[in-house]
């Protein structure tokens, strides 16, 4: 028991119109990683809300072992204070300060009681080479790197603090392999130093790789603790799910790939296609109720790609063509027009329209295709949102709520019934799971082989390979910008997807 | 019955209107003949007449700034020396002449009104395509706005001496109310049936709420912004001819003086963040009714001009405090100490 460092007992949470917990119990002992698991909207967020302080709790209390009254917290900079510190899911920096500053803000070294900028920029250094992110600048401003490098940004601020607990609410969702393996290796080494770390993540090969303990929880309430070793995976998924998980591996169909194509006109056919600085010139062809998949590394050019093709990032060379006839994309309407939806990686800045209600956000796109003077009537709003909230199983209590008081994986349900109400022929998926919990990513998954099955063509992008193998039926490999390859049905499998996007020897 | 109670009091007028009438109130309680309207010569007389009436060319420009800052999520500085130029525009091109304007009235309003879009466009261009910030954006007209009315008076105030100048900023004749109501209701229901006969409204919220992910499902949002600012240019055109429509003038210098800040008040006292994204039309309407009540009640308690902005300012601290989400969280934290108390107690 000595060894437990933070014990939250009874906790008990209400939201308007929803129990976010109840009577939930949870034990952190010092050198321990412990993940928390559960779907969206279990509760996990919440709970690190309420122990952080951004959230108050109704019942229940809080102990930390160097502390001999109960912990209450007020915000998150308090709870820093009593050494409780947290990487969020979603990245809260400031993007205009630069990289040194948001490491420091609000400890900055001080020399003569001013900032002792030299010190701080080399310290931040530091800080990011044992990182492995040496070659970083620390004195530009945050927002020129990709979400990745602000994620380790945050880890780094975390980690440099020194707490006794540590929390990582979905730190890997934007990192890549590597990056991911020297989160896991300094975690270990905080392990080792006696600090204790709550994980959360929805990857759960990650859970086995670095923790010790799981505890789980379900709609809000505790299912249980569990050392890592007593609970095989599919026992966490089917604790999770709170019923039995069906095989994934079943959901993926034959087919349509295997048709012959010598004589069909590409849906979709890209020559020469590019944009400065992001994407290097491809050519692509894509064929009617293909589920391709785009395969590499964060910043291999992947998310680029379909931008460009889109009209999101305006393309500065080739030409596209949809159905065999040339079409000019210089915006995204134009793309929308030619029957293109896209769902974009980043579902926080590019998604979801946050203040708007889930029946503004799922009609928004209908209306913008068939123009402003022609807006949708009330009945036909009611209407379109009432059979996706249907068809996708959103959960939302009222659609005239703003959608962003629903969970991550039910706003992307959201955008995607914003897409699917345009009906388009070619649909651009940017990483629909990312952050999402494993029951809603099966859905989709199966949701976009039956989409295929009708006719749509879908362009998939997921960091996960396993979830490609299932899902996609042909592969374009990129790297470094460049478009530079592609793997067909039979070629496809793990090993070989991981050799293609390496790509031969690298240095480093 | 609570949870319509619920339903009003969690709705974003509520706060506004408990505003407005409180400020009313408070005037009955002082002023007994608050209330009071009269008719003489056939045109009806009062305080809160006078409200109205006086209201009318910020119920206007509070519409045109409302916009704005829902799709831009800033202010319009300029709309004061937008609504001089317009001012200028017209006289100059009406003429001073007691028996025949230069040229027909209404070209010289259409002229001024144009004048007012023109620099809506000015504007409009800065913002939505250079990317400056609005506040600088405008800033350039604020200041130079003054300086193009002046040169277009050639440094001089005009006159407008025919006598039917005058009928926009006050009767026309056989009707009871003042004409200033009429145009500002007529703005008000030409915006609201734009608002609600096309989706721009949508487009103007969500452009101000997450401008990337407007784009990504096909909304130009610099194109959306754009056309605010255009409108707000012409709200302040048509303020600024009602404005000189009273003094049957145009003075460069003191047409639609220190109006930008009553506007961006009004906005802000209709509840409506100045952070951009969704907005109420009639919060911002509601907002610039109040100002101009909290102006005409004061005077009415003979409180003298020069010292009128401070028990202005102490009103609208405490307004604009009330609407604040920390008063309101505070508020709620209180109200669940009291049920708590009594629970305990019962």
């Amino acid at each position: 028991m000595s060894n437990d460092l933070l014990t939250m007992r009874h906790i008990t949470k209400n939201f308007p119109g929803v129990r976010a917990l109840n009577d939930v119990d949870f034990t952190l002992r010092s050198g321990e990683i412990h993940a928390l698991m559960g779907e969206n909207g279990a509760g996990k967020s919440t709970l690190i809300k309420v122990l952080t302080g951004v959230e108050d709790f109704e019942e229940g209390e809080v102990l930390v072992s160097w502390m001999d009254h109960p912990l209450i917290n007020h915000s998150p900079q308090e709870a820093q204070k009593k050494g409780i510190s947290t990487v969020y899911q979603e990245i809260n920096l400031c993007p205009n300060l630069s990289v040194a500053e948001n490491i420091f803000i609000g400890r900055e070294p001080k020399k003569n009681g001013m900032i002792d900028w030299k010190k701080m920029n080399d310290c931040a250094k530091k800080l990011l080479k044992d990182l492995n992110l040496a070659h970083i600048d620390v004195t530009k401003s945050l927002e020129h790197y990709s979400v990745a490098i602000q994620q380790m940004v945050a880890i780094a601020r975390a980690v440099d603090i020194e707490s006794k607990i540590l929390i990582f609410d979905e730190p890997t969702s934007s990192l890549d392999e590597l990056e991911t393996e020297k989160l896991f290796q300094i975690m270990r080494q905080l392990k080792n130093k006696g600090v204790g770390i709550i994980f959360i993540t929805h990857f759960l090969e990650q859970v086995y790789q670095v923790c010790d303990r799981i505890t789980v929880l379900r709609n809000g309430e505790l299912v249980g603790e569990y050392l890592i070793k007593d609970l095989p995976r599919v026992q966490l998924v089917a604790k999770m799910l709170g019923k039995d998980f069906d095989d994934l591996a079943a959901i993926k169909k034959e087919g349509i790939e295997k048709r012959d194509r010598a004589n069909q006109v590409p849906i979709l056919s890209a020559k020469n296609v590019g944009h400065r600085g992001t994407i290097k010139p491809f050519d692509a062809e894509i064929f009617a109720g293909e589920v391709i998949g785009l395969t590499g590394l964060l910043g291999s050019g992947r998310s680029e790609m379909v931008r460009s093709i889109y009209g999101a990032d305006r393309p500065d060379s080739g030409e596209l063509s949809i159905k065999g006839k040339k079409k000019k994309i210089s915006a995204p309407i134009d793309a929308m027009k030619a029957g293109m939806g896209f769902l974009p990686e980043d579902r926080k800045a590019e998604g979801i329209i946050s203040d708007l209600s889930v029946r503004e956000n799922i009609n928004i796109a209908l209306q913008t295709k068939r123009g402003m003077f022609r807006p949708l009537n009330q009945r036909e709003r009611a209407e379109f949102t009432e059979k996706y909230i249907k068809l996708l199983q959103i959960k939302v209590a009222n659609p005239d709520s703003p959608v962003k008081q629903l969970s991550g994986g039910n706003q992307q349900k959201v955008i995607l019934a914003r897409w699917l109400l345009t009906n388009p022929d070619f649909l651009i998926l940017d990483e629909p799971t990312r952050g999402i919990d494993v029951g809603t990513k099966t859905e989709i998954q199966k949701l976009v082989l039956k989409l295929a099955e009708e006719g749509m063509t879908i362009m998939f992008i997921s960091s996960e390979v396993d979830e490609m193998l299932r899902t996609v039926g042909r592969m374009y490999v990129l790297r470094d910008g460049e478009l530079v390859g592609e793997l067909t049905e039979d070629q496809m499998n793990e090993n070989a997807v991981m050799a293609a996007i390496a790509g031969g020897e690298k240095d480093e | 019955m609570s949870k319509l109670f619920q339903k009003i009091t969690r709705s974003q007028l509520f706060l506004p209107i408990v505003a407005l009438i409180l400020v009313l109130v408070f005037n009955v309680i002082k002023t007994p003949t608050f209330f009071k309207i009269t008719i003489m010569n056939g045109t009806l007389y009062g305080f809160i007449i006078d409200i109205i009436n006086r209201a009318s060319e910020l119920v206007i420009l509070a519409i045109g700034m409302t916009v704005v800052v829902a799709s831009s999520a800033g202010t319009d500085i300029s709309v004061g020396s937008v609504a001089a130029v317009s001012a200028a525009i017209i006289c100059y091109s009406l003429g001073p002449s007691q028996e025949a304007y230069k040229v027909p009235y209404l070209v010289g309003i259409f002229l001024g009104l144009m004048g007012g879009m023109l620099c809506g466009v000015w504007n409009g261009f800065l913002v939505a395509k250079m990317k400056i910030q609005p506040m600088v954006a405008t800033l350039i007209l604020f200041t130079a706005g003054r300086g193009i009315a002046q040169l277009i008076c050639a440094g001089q105030i005009i006159h407008v001496e025919k006598v039917e100048y005058r009928l926009l900023g006050s009767f026309l004749p056989g009707v009871p109310l003042p004409t200033p109501v009429f145009v500002a209701i007529l703005v008000i229901v030409i915006t609201w049936a734009i608002l609600r006969y096309t989706a721009l409204g949508m487009y103007i919220q969500a452009v101000g709420i997450n401008s990337k992910a407007g784009r990504l499902v096909g909304i130009n949002s610099s194109a959306i912004i754009f056309l605010t600012y255009i409108y707000c240019g012409l709200c302040s055109g048509i303020s600024g001819s009602i404005i000189s429509s009273r003094i049957a003038a145009c003075d460069a210098n003191n047409i639609g003086l220190n109006y930008e800040l009553d506007a961006i008040l009004a906005v802000a006292l209709g509840g409506n963040s100045l952070g951009g994204g969704k907005f109420s039309l009639a919060g911002s309407v509601i907002g610039a009714i109040t100002i101009q009540a909290l102006t005409t009640s004061l005077y009415a308690m003979q409180v003298t001009a020069d010292q009128l902005p401070i028990y202005k300012a102490i009103v609208v601290v405490i307004i604009v405090a009330i609407q604040s989400t920390e008063f309101k969280k505070w508020f709620s934290n209180l109200k669940r100490k009291y049920a708590i108390k009594a629970e305990a107690a019962s």
